[in-house]
Parts: structure tokens; C-alpha cells; sequence
């Protein structure tokens, strides 16, 4: 059967799909869809065809959705996501991970909750929150939130998150303790001589390369980064580029050389793409050189924002890369970068994009 | 000094549109019986399960930008009823 590309965006009103004509070259979009509550981010399941939304209100609190009909009908839950009574209100699911069957929401204020029934219950990974940091996580502009979850390939126990404003924190026991994992990052923001603290880092986008084990690569408020020892130590790759500053970072899903990001101006000076003309930057030496991608994307006047989780690759052969922009435009490449093309305009601002090969 | 052994009060429970459109089967006007607001969300998340998690956080109080009125007063958990009360919940003004 003919596979098909379905594009889980997550925006500030409600949940979207795009699904391409199985040449990425056309594209259907459904939506709003959760009630049109702010879904922070989506993702999906091929085999199951369940598709989950991470999101709160300010009526309804957070919840998880969750549709097993690829997003023809939806349930909810937020059983099990709280702190316990008295603890503080959970305000938001914001990002949604997943595996070997275990489905993992990071929310705000930041923590981590575990689901092993498809997203009908969950519990707390409370040992993320003991950690003796924590009554120092700062929130960011965001809010407290945990934005990234990263899996290791080859062993269940191992995963890291990362934390606005708190930093990187990995743990090899599958979440009963946790260490700070920002040696080599730096926070501006501070003191010259407080540059390199042990945690307190805004890392804004946390993934992992496939295929080569302990390599990540990270988007932060002040810098781009990458390592190749799992987080112990990190690397400047930022030499090249137009900004330090920016959100999104995605790995070709098969080369973990190859990174794509999207840097804006900087954090004080509006947050958009320099100049006003977009580009994506790429690069196929692990962060040793970029080049800047722009056919297709607009040159003139373009002063738009892109989120973290809101830029995504699928495993298609050449690698397709999708972007959402804070005002509502979703841009899709079908070569690996080279050209772009707007599949969608005036949705709300995009908070996330990801991708679910799907039978067509 | 209160009859402990007498029924509850019946009270009419109107629900806002929103919160109804989350749960299947709900409706927006239902009668309970109920001493205090409390026990209200308590027999909301017993007909429909989830319900109190949407209208209550862990605080616990009644969710910041949820109200509920009665007789012309907004009340929180313990709020009291009376035989034959109104209540009403509503989403807030926010945004």
C-alpha cells in the first residue's frame, strides 16, 4: 500500500493534520481538532494509527489527547498527572515522547510523567524533581517547562530532558536519579565569572543523532552545541552561523552529521529570522560549517518566529524537513533543504510539527 | 443542629458547553444532591471520571478561571446549598 505523509502540528488554538497526495507535493489540512485547545505538541504511532496532543488550558488545566482514528475522534486524560493535592497546579502538557510502548509527558511547571496504558493514566518520574537543583529551575520565557525528551537507541534505562530554565539532566537508571548534564554550555545571561554553572542553563531544544551513540546536539538561548559523549561535555558549533540564538534543532533521520536549525536575531531584538529573510541552516559536518537554505522561503520583510518543537524531518529518501512559523505558516521541503514551499498559511501560531508516515 | 440523617439537598447543576463537549453522555443540566459544592465535583467525576480534574486543581480549590454561582454568590468547594439551588459553572473572562 502507498505510504503517506501526515504532518501533526500542534498550534496555539487546537490541533491540526496535513496529509500529503503521497508525493509530498499537495497537502489536505484538517483542523482545528482537541477542542481547539492550546496543544503544545503531537505525535503519532504508524502502527496503532494513535495519534497523541500534549496541552492545557487556562479553563481545564492540562491533559493529554489521544485519537486512535488518526484525529477523526478524540478522548482525553490527566489522570495521574498532578503533583498531589497540595502540590503545585500542573499548568500544561508540553511535550510528549515515546518508548518501546511507554508514552512520557514533560509539562510546566517542569516534571515528567509516565504512561504505560497508551495515555490513559500516568505517573510521576518524581526523581527528576528531588533532584537538590530544583528549587533553583528558573522559568524562562515560556514558563518552567520540560520541552525535550531524548531516548538512548540501545538502552531503555538511559534518557535525558531538557529544562527552560534548568538545563540538560540525564539519567541512566530510567528516571530514579538524575544529573545535570551542561558542562560546556553557557548562560549569558549571568556573570562573566557565573558563565558555566553546573545547571541553570535555557536549553531550548534537546535531540539526539541516530545511529551514533551519545551524539546530541542542542539549541540554546545562547548557543548551538553538540556532543558526542552523551552530555558530559559540550561543543560550540555555533562558529558560521548568523545568530547564537534561536529554538528548533532536527538530525536527518538517517545522517547524524546532518542538523538543520532556524536562528532568529537574538533574544532581545524580537526574535525573528535576521534581516527579515528566512533561511534554514544546514549543516553535513556536525556543526563544522553551515550554509544557509532560502529557495522557496520568503527574502523580504519575512519577521517571523519559529518554536522549538516546531520543526521536523520525516524518513523518506531524499529527507523531507518542515517548519511552522509563530505566524501560522507551515513550510515544507521534500529534497533535504534545498527548496521550500508554504503548504499552509494563516493557522495560528505553530507550536509544533512532526511527522507520521501513514497507509494511503 | 443539622439533621445528619436527612437527604442531601437537591440542587440543579448547569454545566458550561465546554466542559460537556469533553466528556460523552454529559449534559449541561443535571440534578444532584449535594450539602456543598464539593460534593458536586465529587458526583460530576462520578458520572463522568475526569470531570473534577477539569473544574478542580491540586490545590485543591476550584480551577483559577472556573466559577460557581449560587443564589447570586460565587463559592468555592465548601460553599454551602440549599433545597432546590441553581448552580452554575462558567468558564471565566480570560485571554
Amino acid at each position: 500500500m502507498a505510504k503517506k505523509t501526515l504532518l501533526l502540528i500542534g498550534t496555539k488554538k487546537g490541533a491540526f493534520l496535513a496529509e500529503d497526495d503521497g508525493a509530498r507535493s499537495a497537502w489536505r489540512l484538517r483542523g482545528p481538532l482537541c477542542e481547539a485547545w492550546p496543544i503544545n505538541h503531537v505525535v503519532g504511532d504508524r502502527e496503532s494509527c494513535t495519534i497523541w496532543c500534549a496541552g492545557g488550558n487556562e479553563w481545564f488545566g492540562a491533559a493529554v489527547w489521544k485519537s486512535d482514528d488518526l484525529g477523526r475522534t478524540w478522548s482525553h486524560s490527566s489522570e495521574g498527572i498532578t503533583y498531589g493535592e497540595g502540590g503545585t497546579p500542573i499548568k500544561s502538557a508540553w511535550s510528549l515522547g515515546r518508548r518501546n510502548g511507554a508514552l512520557y509527558a514533560g509539562v510546566e511547571p517542569a516534571g515528567l510523567f509516565r504512561s504505560d496504558d497508551g495515555g490513559a493514566s500516568w505517573r510521576h518520574i518524581a526523581g527528576l524533581r528531588e533532584h537538590p537543583s530544583r528549587e533553583h529551575w528558573q522559568p524562562g520565557g515560556g514558563g518552567l517547562i520540560l520541552h525535550s525528551m531524548v531516548f538512548d537507541e540501545a538502552d531503555d534505562r538511559r534518557l535525558w530532558v531538557g529544562i527552560s530554565t534548568a538545563g540538560v539532566f540525564h539519567s541512566a537508571d530510567g528516571g530514579a536519579s538524575w544529573e545535570p548534564r551542561n558542562s560546556g554550555t553557557r548562560c549569558d545571561y549571568l556573570p562573566e565569572e557565573m558563565r558555566y554553572p553546573e545547571f541553570g542553563q535555557c536549553v531550548h531544544c534537546l535531540v539526539a543523532a541516530p545511529g551514533v551513540a551519545g551524539r546530541l546536539y542542542q539549541q540554546n538561548h545562547c548557543g548551538m552545541y553538540r556532543s558526542d559523549d552523551g552530555g558530559l561535555n559540550w561543543h560550540s558549533i555555533e562558529n558560521g552561523l548568523p545568530s547564537s540564538f534561536g529554538f528548533p534543532v532536527v538530525v536527518h533521520p538517517r545522517d547524524p552529521d546532518t542538523v538543520y536549525l532556524l536562528p532568529l536575531n537574538g533574544d532581545v531584538l524580537g526574535r525573528y529570522v535576521p534581516e527579515g529573510k528566512c533561511a534554514v541552516w544546514r549543516s553535513r559536518d556536525r556543526g563544522a560549517s553551515w550554509q544557509a537554505l532560502r529557495r522557496g522561503l520568503p527574502q523580504d520583510n519575512a519577521f517571523i518566529g519559529v518554536l522549538r518543537q516546531a520543526m521536523a524531518t520525516d524518513a523518506l529518501e531524499p529527507a523531507g524537513v518542515y517548519f511552522g512559523t509563530t505566524s501560522g505558516s507551515l513550510f515544507a521541503s521534500a529534497d533535504e533543504g534545498e527548496s521550500w514551499a508554504v503548504i499552509a498559511e494563516h493557522l495560528p501560531t505553530i507550536t509544533s510539527v512532526e511527522t507520521l508516515a501513514v497507509d494511503g | 443542629m443539622a439533621d445528619e440523617s436527612a437527604p442531601a439537598p437537591e440542587v440543579v447543576v448547569i454545566l458550561p458547553e465546554a466542559l460537556t463537549r469533553l466528556f460523552a453522555d454529559s449534559a449541561t443540566r443535571i440534578t444532584v444532591r449535594a450539602s456543598a459544592v464539593g460534593d458536586i465535583i465529587a458526583e460530576l467525576e462520578r458520572r463522568w471520571p475526569g470531570m473534577g480534574d477539569r473544574l478542580c486543581d491540586s490545590t485543591p480549590q476550584i480551577r483559577r478561571h472556573i466559577n460557581v454561582f449560587a443564589g447570586g454568590r460565587r463559592l468555592g468547594l465548601d460553599g454551602v446549598l440549599e433545597q432546590g439551588a441553581v448552580v452554575t459553572i462558567m468558564t471565566g473572562v480570560i485571554g
